[in-house]
């Protein structure tokens, strides 16, 4: 399981099409991914378990954030 | 780019533009043919000496003329809905690109992996050398790889911009607080040129786009380089 993670994360080419978001407006997608990403660091770090499935999340927001450079 | 005296669109860069074009042509010559029947029937009209004044009804040419414009709109409608309907095609792109509007000047922002950002600004015309685009070129190119399905996300930082390119089929408007999405593939490697098409201010015409199509291994140097 963690390694199908890490092999998904390593092949991560950009974000893929989410059928949740399938219009023009992905202004959602992004918040919702956000969202995802540190509801999930803080449900596993509450269970005391591996993050590293989290950075998906982080990986798909960090692709349509704006003004990171 | 555009050429002095213009008539056309521009040649076509990537698929979804080709098939504009040929829905175009497909489309005109529907109209031209229309408009060169009424204008003959206008001077059939107006040079002949014959008169009859005692027309009641004319069911059958009110048939003809009701059926036959219906068939001439469904033949330009279906070719339209099929255009639409590929440009809303799901392509699962390779990398994500943005554009993010100012006053007055594009920023491009690649942060799939690595987090590269620059700023476009037009190269002012004291400063253009000899044989360049004046009022397009700019000083940083937005590169990227041919033959890959790109994903935009266009975006603005003050006031509403649009980012467009011609040759590509491509014209997204840049809302400040929204992230709009457009894809498109490149066909070929060229440099592609486009303008500020959504009024912003004193130099709305003064922020040009210049996309720079490259092969994949050129445009991984690049970005290597650049990072």
């Amino acid at each position: 399981m963690a390694d199908s993670i890490q092999a998904k994360l390593d092949n991560y080419k950009t974000a893929s099409f989410d059928s949740r978001f399938p219009n023009q407006n992905q202004t959602r997608n992004c918040w919702q991914n956000y969202l995802d990403f540190h509801r999930c660091e803080k449900a596993m770090a509450a269970k005391g378990a591996d993050t590293t499935c989290c950075q998906w999340y982080r990986r798909v927001y960090t692709s349509h954030l704006l003004g990171l450079g | 780019m555009a050429h002095p005296l213009q008539l056309g669109f521009q040649d076509a860069m990537s698929p979804i533009m080709e098939e504009l074009l040929h829905f175009h042509d497909h489309t005109l010559m529907i109209v031209f043919m229309i408009s060169a029947m009424v204008l003959y029937i206008i001077m059939l009209m107006m040079t002949t000496k014959l008169t009859y004044t005692n027309t009641m009804n004319a069911q059958e040419v009110e048939m003809i003329w009701t059926i036959l414009p219906a068939i001439v709109l469904i033949t330009i409608a279906l070719p339209s809905l099929r255009v639409l309907y590929l440009m809303d095609e799901i392509n699962n792109p390779h990398l994500t690109i943005k554009a993010i509007g100012h006053q007055w000047y594009w920023t491009y922002e690649y942060t799939d992996y690595d987090n590269l950002e620059f700023d476009s600004y037009m190269i002012p015309t004291q400063d253009l050398p000899n044989g360049y685009f004046r009022l397009l070129e700019v000083d940083h190119r937005m590169m990227m790889p041919m033959e890959s399905p790109i994903r935009m996300l266009i975006s603005a930082e003050d006031v509403l911009h649009s980012w467009a390119v011609p040759s590509l089929g491509v014209k997204t408007d840049a809302v400040p607080g929204r992230l709009n999405q457009t894809t498109f593939i490149v066909t070929r490697p060229g440099v592609f040129y486009g303008q500020c098409s959504e009024i912003c201010g004193a130099n709305h015409s003064f922020m040009p786009i210049v996309v720079e199509s490259l092969p994949l291994q050129h445009f991984e140097n690049w970005s290597t380089m650049s990072s």
